[in-house]
């Protein structure tokens, strides 16, 4: 095998209309990515049932779509450039697709936003660029299409450029480049177009070729969280193997680990395999399990670091953080909702709404801002029923970002920007405890968390990492 | 990590978790090269074991390699194997070769043969690996959940598809309500009743597939090589359905080679299933009822 090529996802993203299923047909028929006879095909469909031929139809696959020229979910397309593999997945820019268009952006490594230059910069422009900002994809590419409708006037495309950059600039945003293209007549998409000699800038493919895949940090604190603990006695198999997927690090058998929001410790024994060479290490990025020389009683959801290695994962009962809500029942005040991040369950509830995102300036005032509608964006205060182990997104991605569950619908998700102390109203009801509580909840927690009692360790000299 | 390694270790993290989130949970076994990486995946994922049953829906027109290469591997991994028909559909000769039209064939000996083999209301056959023995089961409990190893670059919709897929009641798919799945935090929160599909495989292309299978050497059917007759099965399905291609790959190695430089670098590999073509040239319309 002459090597594996790399892989890339990208999200194509936009308003409505502005040619983003034009952009991906035309980009997988000029690298001759289709497979054959299928341009063809929906060419000569076309001439049988009346209808003009649109690079679109080779991408809207669903019966719905095709009857009504419109792209309703995400698509992963696979193309392949001279340099790697892309997978390409195309957005909806429907406003009622807006969790379509989440669900392909969350997967991405990079966006391609399109704006129609007839058009210009619309809602759902605008929407796109502050929730890529959102999701925290900061490689983005911007093209302005449609541009051999104006016989691909300069002046067009520099007003537009002008007005999105400083729209993305106000959310942080900045773009790799802009490219005036014509989707449809493919300028500036694989070839340099000769309609746009002021142009001097690179095409749409060799921009995707520049972008860089986010590599897990080796070299970083090291996090694993829990997905869970096996043990298959029924097929004679006794190891305790602690499974989960390595988000950030390297650990190495003879590591001593200790687990959050619970504080337990343990010594990596081993590292599992099933017909791989034999290990020792673990790294960002792989899927895998340990045994500890000492059985825990734990639950998934815990956050594993090393004991000896300073890390920014804490066990957070409140957090600032912007979200996206989807749900049509409103986030409010008074529901529980179920909060997944990580491998961590745990209710949350809505504690404040510190502002709204977005280009339409809330005009009431903030403090009587009671929910937070369909398809608004927050900066909000969450207060968890229980600890969690996380980190803010700018420290680790995996570890700060969460979604929302109300009842049975996906309702909203967001990103940790920091983790707050817990509320000064929160204290207990002192007076509504049995007597001597806080002597025995002391005891217990010197038992069994010793290493938060430094003191009380070094004189009793026992383990009691269970 | 490579391609391969991240494409590993993304399946195993779904495996992980749809495992962990279904109480009873089974695999889609087609007996096909991605359904056996599936499964390989599985051991992979689980140190060696397979926590579910593994179902096979048995047209009774499978190609007849396949149902001996199954009941091998099945004894020689100690698999949990369900397998599941259409008996009255074959019995009343309710089929393509019988005359029915093709996809009214699929729906009776897939769809449906798939759909009550899932909600146990229908007899079924049950190979235990620890007795080494084949039963007959009339009634079991229903699955609400099936892990199954299709692909977005197979077809149109499987391209829509969500990784954690519910399915209602009656198992039909509502492709323009699915619900937003963000980043690795999927959805598994579900109304009872509600049965769903899980598809670890998604991102993965036909060609990762051969390049895994040859990194890992795992044993597939043999069909897919030719065997001296310059043909062999791309895509494998019941026999009156699907053709062979013209190919001389006689392993993983050439058949990458024919995938990413030769014949196949740009022909679709369900060219040679022929229900694919029927109606509108799509799979939805079988989909939507509870095809694969």
């Amino acid at each position: 095998m002459g090597g594996l090529v790399e892989r890339m996802n990208i999200v194509i993203t936009g308003h409505v209309d502005h040619g983003k299923s034009t952009l991906v047909g035309r980009l997988l028929a000029d690298t001759h990515s289709l497979p054959e006879g299928k341009l063809e095909g929906v060419r000569n469909s076309c001439a049988r049932n009346g209808r003009v031929f649109e690079y679109s139809m080779l991408l809207d696959a669903l019966e719905d779509e095709q009857k009504q020229g419109i792209t309703i979910d995400s698509a992963r397309v696979f193309f392949k450039s001279a340099k790697r593999e892309y997978i390409i997945i195309d957005a909806p820019g429907h406003i009622e697709f807006l969790r379509n268009m989440l669900s392909g952006a969350s997967r991405a490594a990079a966006a391609v936003l399109v704006i129609d230059a007839v058009e210009g910069v619309a809602e759902n422009s605008r929407r796109h660029g502050l929730l890529l900002s959102l999701l925290g994809i900061s490689q983005v590419l911007v093209v302005v299409n449609k541009l051999d409708l104006y016989h691909y006037d300069e002046a067009v495309f520099r007003a537009i450029r002008q007005e999105y950059a400083t729209y993305l600039e106000s959310l942080g945003v900045k773009p790799v480049a802009f490219i005036p293209v014509s989707a449809r007549e493919g300028a500036n998409l694989v070839a340099a177009s000769e309609q746009t000699p002021w142009y001097r800038g690179k095409t749409v493919l060799e921009v995707l070729d520049g972008f860089a895949n986010p590599a897990p940090d080796e070299d970083a604190f090291f996090a694993l969280p829990l997905q869970d603990i096996y043990r298959f006695s029924n097929d004679n198999d006794e190891r305790r193997i602690y499974a989960g997927t390595v988000v950030s690090g390297a650990a190495e058998t003879g590591d001593r680990i200790r687990f959050l929001p619970s504080g337990k410790e343990a010594v990596i024994a081993s590292v599992e395999t099933w017909n791989a060479p034999a290990k020792t290490r673990v790294r960002a990025g792989e899927s895998v399990g340990l045994t500890l020389k000492e059985d825990l009683y734990l639950q998934a959801g815990e956050v594993i670091v090393k004991s000896d290695e300073a890390t920014p994962v804490v066990a957070a009962r409140r957090i600032r953080a912007n979200l996206i809500w989807l749900a049509a029942a409103p986030l409010t005040f008074d529901t529980p909702y179920l909060l997944k991040l990580g491998s961590a369950r745990v209710e949350a509830r809505l504690e404040a709404i510190e502002r709204v995102l977005g280009d339409n300036p809330d005009t009431e005032s903030l403090t009587a801002r009671r929910e937070l509608c369909r398809h608004e964006c927050g900066g909000v205060i969450l207060r968890l029923l229980k600890p969690v182990a996380l980190a803010p997104f700018a420290e680790n991605a995996s570890l700060g970002r969460f979604v929302l569950v109300d009842g049975y619908d996906a309702a909203g998700g967001g990103i940790v920007h920091e983790v707050l102390p817990e509320a000064p109203g929160a204290r207990v009801n002192a007076s509504a405890l049995p007597e001597g509580f806080e002597e025995e909840l002391f005891a217990l927690l010197k038992k069994y968390f010793p290493h938060r009692f430094p003191e009380a360790r070094a004189r009793s000299g026992d383990d009691f990492s269970i | 990590m490579n391609k391969l390694e991240k494409l590993e270790a993304q399946s195993i993290f779904i495996l992980r978790e749809a495992y962990k989130s279904f109480k009873n949970i089974g695999m889609l076994w087609s007996i096909g090269k991605d359904s056996t990486v599936l499964l390989w995946l599985a051991k992979k994922a689980f140190f060696g074991h397979v926590p579910f049953d593994l179902i096979h829906v048995d047209t009774h027109y499978k190609i007849p390699e396949m149902i001996a290469y199954r009941d091998a591997i099945a004894q020689e991994l100690k698999l949990r194997l369900v397998v599941g028909e259409n008996r009255a559909a074959l019995a009343d000769r309710q089929t393509f070769v019988d005359g029915l039209d093709r996809l009214a064939c699929c729906k009776a000996l897939k769809s449906e043969a798939l759909k009550h083999t899932l909600d146990g209301l229908w007899p079924r056959r049950f190979y235990d690996p620890k007795k080494d023995a084949w039963e007959e089961q009339d009634k079991a409990e229903a699955y609400n959940a099936v892990i199954v190893g299709v692909r977005s670059d197979e077809e149109g919709s499987r391209s829509k598809e969500r990784v954690f897929s519910a399915r209602d009641e009656k198992s039909e798919w509502d492709a323009s309500t699915q619900p937003p799945e963000l980043w690795n935090l999927y959805k598994t929160e579900f109304a009872p009743k509600t049965h769903v599909r899980v598809h670890p495989l998604l991102e993965w292309t036909e060609l990762n597939i051969w390049e895994y299978i040859e990194k890992e050497n795992i044993p597939v059917i043999p069909v897919y090589f030719d065997q001296g007759e310059g043909k062999r099965y791309r895509s494998l399905g019941c026999w009156p359905c699907t053709t062979p291609v013209e190919s001389s790959a006689k392993n993983p190695a050439e058949i990458i080679a024919e995938l990413v430089s030769g014949k196949f670098k740009n022909i679709a590999e369900r060219s040679g299933r022929a229900q694919d073509k029927e109606g509108g040239g799509t799979l939805e319309a079988l989909r939507k009822e509870g095809y694969m």
